[in-house]
């Protein structure tokens, strides 16, 4: 239960950059997803903070101590692997009492703490079975509750739900997200199921090739992101490019858009990204920014419709609108669609 | 199809066995020059009890095989644990370079090892039989072990030091464990090896220190006596009790993983 640092953390293998100047701050008793594609870094930056890879620069500190030379073993960490690595020989009882055993808590003591934790993921009597005999999502369940049993500094899983199906996996959010709130660890989660990143979290970290493009609350991730690689990687966008003319942008089509974000000066280019759902087919009481496009594709998926559009001059659009009035629109019709300056954000390329 | 593989499993029980049951059985067999009718007898082994060079053969085999399944197994399996937990320098070359010699025949891995060792002056006797067994078993057991590997993944190690073990304690505490069966199963290998060792060991032996096939091969060549089968059903019995005991333990051919 106490804050994580990373100051200025890089890592590279050969000639490839994996991690490229990391700081950032975990508090205490915070949730947060370190999302992006594969490739990114998540793994290397978990396991920088684990202690099972040095970085060749920068800081870690769990607490007030700088651990940056203290090895796994020393740094009193609970993780959480995706393949559960249990350990197969021993019963469930004892792989949960492993790290108490380690820290040299033995007899009733252990019993007591091992009893407790097996309780807390709901497996309390499963303590004389062996690994074999669980369910993958048990299995989950007593690889969290002997990575917890320890009062670890920081909690830290790599994926760990991802070899569970969607029902289990759903599930077992909820208890993580219970486990976490009851105990109040420091957690850090990686993932790169984005809906899972936004549910869990108190706070998303975007990684784009090795670096941190954005951290912050799931709400403002999504609503403000700061870069077109953000705003495409979380969720769904639309992207106009145009320059920027008194504080407006004007396409190459000639369209005039408004955005309440901060513009660069008159002539700089810029990108806008507009969220799928936050645009709408026009109707009278629309809102300033239009554009009208022709339908080329239409999703149809119960509650939601979404559209994939063209406009005009080429430019792809997509549009998720609720199937409120249980009226769809046909490939091939022209629409006009407006949406806000709100929520049309200027982001970085 | 099922007759035929079943017919075809007898029939190679019965090519491996009918030779050890004869022999075993002769053993037993009053005359001398393996005549029927027969007729039960213990004076072959009562022979042996008095053979000292037969009987100090067998025991030099024996304290031969397990030193060399002891000393074997520890090397190789150490050797294991490099080549699938570390990477270091030259690692694909050593990987590359300890299988051949399984693949060698071992006239010419004994001529090398006798002219080396004379060369070296090693020389010969139990020693330098206790140096060619070991360097010949070693590429068995890290073939052995490291198979066992596979089947040990690696975040178990991972897993225990995330909960305070060090390296060495979380190999003693996991890995080994898991992996017991195979060194078991590469010890009796190393054993085997040993204890099989004609070819390699007749070459390093002196006439004051040999082995038992090697002492086996020279009282043939100066006659045959059944006192060979007594012998010979004796260290059966003990290697086939070696083998049971490994595979009671061990079961081998269990496709369960270890994860
Ligand atoms: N031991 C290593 N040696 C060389 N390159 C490595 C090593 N470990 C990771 N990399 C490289 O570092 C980059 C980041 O890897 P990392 O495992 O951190 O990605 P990730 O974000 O966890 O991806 P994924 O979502 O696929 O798990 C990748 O390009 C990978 O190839
Ligand atoms: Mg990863």
């Amino acid at each position: 239960m106490t804050n994580v640092k990373v100051k200025s953390v890089a890592k590279t293998y050969g000639p490839i950059p994996v991690l490229t100047d990391i700081s950032t701050e975990f508090p205490e008793g915070s949730f947060t997803s370190l999302l992006g594609p594969s490739g990114s870094g998540k793994t290397t930056l978990l396991r920088i903070i684990a202690g099972f890879i040095k970085p060749d620069e920068g800081v870690i500190m769990i607490g007030n101590n700088d651990v940056t030379n203290v090895p796994v073993w020393g740094r009193n960490i609970g993780m959480m692997f995706q393949s559960y690595a249990l350990f197969p020989h021993m019963t469930i009882a004892q792989n949960v009492a492993f790290g108490l055993e380690r820290r040299g808590i033995k007899g009733e003591a252990a019993h007591k703490e091992v009893d407790r934790a097996l309780e807390m993921v709901r497996l309390w009597g499963f303590g004389d079975r062996t690994p074999k005999q669980l369910s993958g999502g048990q299995q989950q369940r007593v690889a969290l509750a002997r990575a917890i049993v320890i009062k670890p500094s920081v909690l830290l899983l790599d994926e760990p739900l991802s070899a569970l199906d969607r029902r289990l996996r759903q599930e077992m959010q909820v208890e993580l997200l219970r486990i976490q709130r009851e105990s109040g660890l420091t957690t850090i989660f990686v993932t790169h199921d984005q809906e899972e990143a936004l549910t869990l979290s108190d706070k998303v970290a975007i990684l784009d090739r090795g670096r941190i493009v954005q951290i912050g609350d799931p709400e403002t991730v999504y609503e403000k992101p700061l870069t077109r690689f953000a705003a495409e990687f979380l969720g769904d966008s639309n992207f106009l490019s145009g320059k920027v003319e008194n504080g407006a942008v004007r396409l190459s089509n000639g369209t005039v858009v408004r955005s309440d974000s901060a513009l660069p000066g008159n002539g700089a280019d810029v990108t806008l990204a507009i969220r799928p759902e936050k645009m709408s087919l026009a109707t009278a009481d629309s809102q300033p920014n239009r554009l009208s496009a022709r339908i080329t594709t239409v999703i149809y998926a119960g509650p939601v419709l979404s559209y994939i559009l063209e406009t005009p001059d080429g430019l792809p659009l997509k549009l998720f609108a609720q199937n409120r009035d249980g009226r769809v629109l046909r490939e091939g019709e022209t629409v006009s669609l407006s949406w806000s300056p709100e929520h049309t954000i200027a982001v970085a390329n | 199809m099922r007759q035929i593989g079943r017919f075809y499993l007898i029939a190679i029980l019965l090519f491996l066995y009918t030779p050890i049951a004869v022999m075993m059985a002769m053993g037993f067999n009053e005359s001398p020059l393996y005549e029927l009718p027969f007729t039960f007898s213990t004076r072959w082994y009562e022979a042996l009890l008095s053979n000292q060079p037969l009987l100090r053969a067998g025991a030099n085999s024996i304290i031969i095989a397990l030193i060399t399944a002891v000393i074997a197994t520890t090397l190789g399996t150490m050797a294991s644990v490099a080549l699938s937990r570390r990477t270091f320098r030259g690692k694909s070359l050593l990987q590359v370079l300890l299988l051949p010699p399984i693949a060698i025949p071992w006239l010419i891995t004994g001529t090398a090892m006798l002219i080396f060792f004379y060369w070296s002056g090693i020389g010969r006797g139990m020693h330098a039989l206790l140096i060619g067994h070991v360097a010949l078993a070693i590429p068995y057991v890290v073939l052995v072990v490291g198979t066992g590997f596979k089947t040990v993944r690696a975040d178990l190690e991972e897993a225990a030091m995330s909960l305070g073990s060090t390296p060495v304690h979380a190999f003693f505490s996991v890995t080994l464990p898991l992996l017991y069966p195979s060194i078991l199963g590469a010890a009796l290998f190393a054993f085997a090896v040993s204890l099989d060792q004609f070819v390699i060991s007749y070459f390093l032996a002196t006439p004051g220190y040999t082995t038992l096939p090697v002492q086996i091969y020279s009282a043939i060549r100066k006659g045959f006596t059944p006192e060979i089968n007594a012998i010979s059903t004796l260290l059966l019995l003990g290697s086939m009790a070696a083998i049971l005991i490994f595979a009671r333990f061990a079961k081998p051919g269990d496709t369960r993983d270890k994860r």
